[in-house]
């Protein structure tokens, strides 16, 4: 089928008119069909004649010169306003909440040509990592539809798995990128803090959110981010950093790369088929001339304190907005899971806990920090886990409020420090779940985390995989 | 520092947060809050004695832009209105802050 294929490669096909941008779409919308009833990765889908007509045009449009990514349909997280469509944040807070504007993500895609087919699935605010907090019903894991699809951005990674969309754009605060790529076998990258603009973003915790591309491949996630990088006027935390061009360098060898293997992030806990699945696809590297080594990283039991005291601060303040009188339903509307993070954000910043809770945490922060800055001296990018276990029965997290945070464990240190990280595929258990890894570099090297990506995924297959159901 | 029982008064906390709860969700909160917060207070186990905080990581200050209005940016007083619940001659109607 046409969405197995790469955005590459269908921007190819559609140069040399093998086929076409409609085509192209009729076939998302007959996945979406017949997939999603399961699924549920969509809360809005855009009107089907829109959609089609979108693709004629752009079929007609189209130039040797266009983006690679016109043409080509995609899907947004919910978290990010589109203007006259439905945007929800999975909260009944905003249920029928329409936005007047758009957000510079968007916007950039719609200059590139791209479609938007919907707006998707995920834990309301990006408050969980099992896409089961929404107000819109939870998210089937495309692999076994009795799981859980990973979250927060749980809905485009599962679209992406049962060919219903070519790419996405997540958000990562914690692992909200990284952790369904790893449960769905998709790939996703976390960006830099600052590297993709924010504005249009529904906050979550806003020194941590990231807006990240989600795909099939570490080439698809160099394509996406060509487009979407770069500063903006209109979010004063995006970075000028110039944007290379991501998918250039993605044939350069690997013979300049040192992998640190933290060994704290292999420890107790970790499921044994995953961390099997690392050490195989830590030998793949070695056989394309990198060099792998222990290291460690002793802070790692603070990231979970840190991330939850920060995190939850900031969402405190961010969804005090939210009074349901400019737009919106009231604060009564909120899940038991938000306003759990609300009131440990309230806790942490109250009188009398701000400088054992929230004070401590910054400190903290800034020590992690350190510590990364160590480790990457020492190595040019880290290997790590990103999920402690397989998928989860649905519903086996949401019943219990302190195990459904510590099911973040690998991805909530990467945010308070910024640094970039890559979530690939590398493997499957014996009941044949998807294993995810990922790959954390320095500040603003997705370049080369791509790469790496990309050179490991010519000789493994495992991001070819797809669920049964397509 | 450990939160208990005992010091998570969970009525202040949620008045703070401006959320209603009711009294089932009281106990409930309260014993998942102590629970998580509980874990959470490791964080006060670590020596971060002359450690500076930080807030952000963009490596950047001060950014500063014209003040100048940018129309791009406007809505219109219909595009500003259209989601509120209650409009009245063209303004948003709030709960009364004095009875």
């Amino acid at each position: 089928m046409l969405l197995d294929k790469t955005i590459k490669e269908l921007s190819d096909g559609l140069q040399k008119k093998e086929f076409s941008s409609e085509e192209i779409v009729k076939e998302c919308i007959g996945t979406i069909k017949n997939n999603d009833q399961i699924i549920n990765s969509f809360i809005t889908q855009v009107d089907e004649r829109k959609i089609l007509d979108e693709a004629k045009q752009s079929d007609k449009m189209r130039k040797d010169t266009s983006s690679v990514l016109h043409g080509i349909p995609f899907v947004l997280k919910d978290a990010y306003v589109t203007k006259d469509i439905r945007t929800t944040s999975a909260s009944n807070v905003l249920k029928n909440f329409i936005p007047p504007y758009n957000a510079t993500v968007y916007d950039k895609l719609l200059s590139a040509g791209s479609i938007l087919l919907g707006k998707m699935n995920m834990d309301a605010w990006g408050h969980g990592g099992s896409s089961e907090n929404t107000d819109f019903g939870p998210v089937h894991n495309p692999w076994d539809t009795e799981r859980s699809a990973g979250g927060s951005s749980g809905g485009p990674a599962a679209a992406i798995a049962s060919r219903m969309t070519p790419f996405a754009i997540g958000e990562d605060t914690g692992g909200s990128i990284r952790n369904p790529s790893a449960w769905c076998n998709t790939t996703g990258l976390k960006v830099t803090y600052g590297r993709v603009s924010r504005y249009g973003t529904i906050a979550y915790a806003s020194s941590f959110d990231t807006v990240g591309p989600m795909g099939k491949t570490a080439e698809d996630c160099a394509y996406i981010l060509e487009a979407i990088a770069g500063v903006d006027s209109n979010d004063a935390t995006s970075s000028s950093m110039p944007v290379p061009a991501y998918t250039k360098g993605l044939q350069n060898r690997l013979e300049d790369v040192t992998i640190g293997i933290p060994k704290e992030f292999f420890g107790q806990g970790l499921d044994p088929e995953i961390k099997s699945a690392i050490d195989v696809a830590v030998k793949e590297f070695e056989k394309l001339g990198v060099i792998c080594k222990s290291i460690s990283m002793p802070m790692f039991e603070y990231g979970i304190p840190i991330y939850y005291l920060i995190g939850p601060s900031e969402t405190s303040s961010n969804l005090a907005r939210y009074d349901g009188i400019r737009f919106g339903n009231d604060r009564t509307n909120f899940s038991d899971e938000t306003m759990r993070r609300i009131m440990i954000g309230t806790y942490a910043l109250s009188a009398g806990y701000y400088d054992a809770f929230y004070h401590q945490a910054q400190k903290a922060r800034t020590m992690f920090i350190d510590e990364y800055k160590k480790a990457l001296k020492e190595c040019t990018v880290l290997i790590m886990p990103v999920m402690p276990t397989p998928p989860t029965k649905l519903g086996e997290l949401m019943n219990d409020p302190l195990q459904n945070l510590l099911a973040d464990v690998y991805t909530v240190t990467q945010n308070p420090v910024g640094v970039p990280s890559l979530a690939l595929p590398c493997g499957f258990t014996k009941s044949k779940l998807p294993i995810g890894m990922q790959i954390v570099g320095s500040m603003f090297s997705e370049e080369l985390l791509l790469r790496i990506g990309y050179q490991y995924q010519q000789v493994t297959s495992w991001h070819t995989m797809k669920p049964i159901m397509t | 520092m450990q939160p208990n029982n005992t010091t998570i008064d969970i009525a202040h906390i949620a008045m703070l947060a401006n959320l209603q709860i009711t009294d089932e969700q009281k106990a409930k909160f309260t014993s998942q809050l102590s629970s998580v917060l509980g874990y959470m207070a490791k964080i006060q186990s670590l020596n971060t004695t002359g450690v500076v905080e930080t807030a952000q990581v963009t490596g950047l200050t001060n950014i500063f832009r014209e003040d100048v209005i940018d129309k791009k940016r406007m809505f219109t007083q219909v595009e500003a209105l259209k989601n509120a619940k209650r409009v009245y001659n063209g303004y948003f109607v709030v709960p009364a802050v004095f009875e």
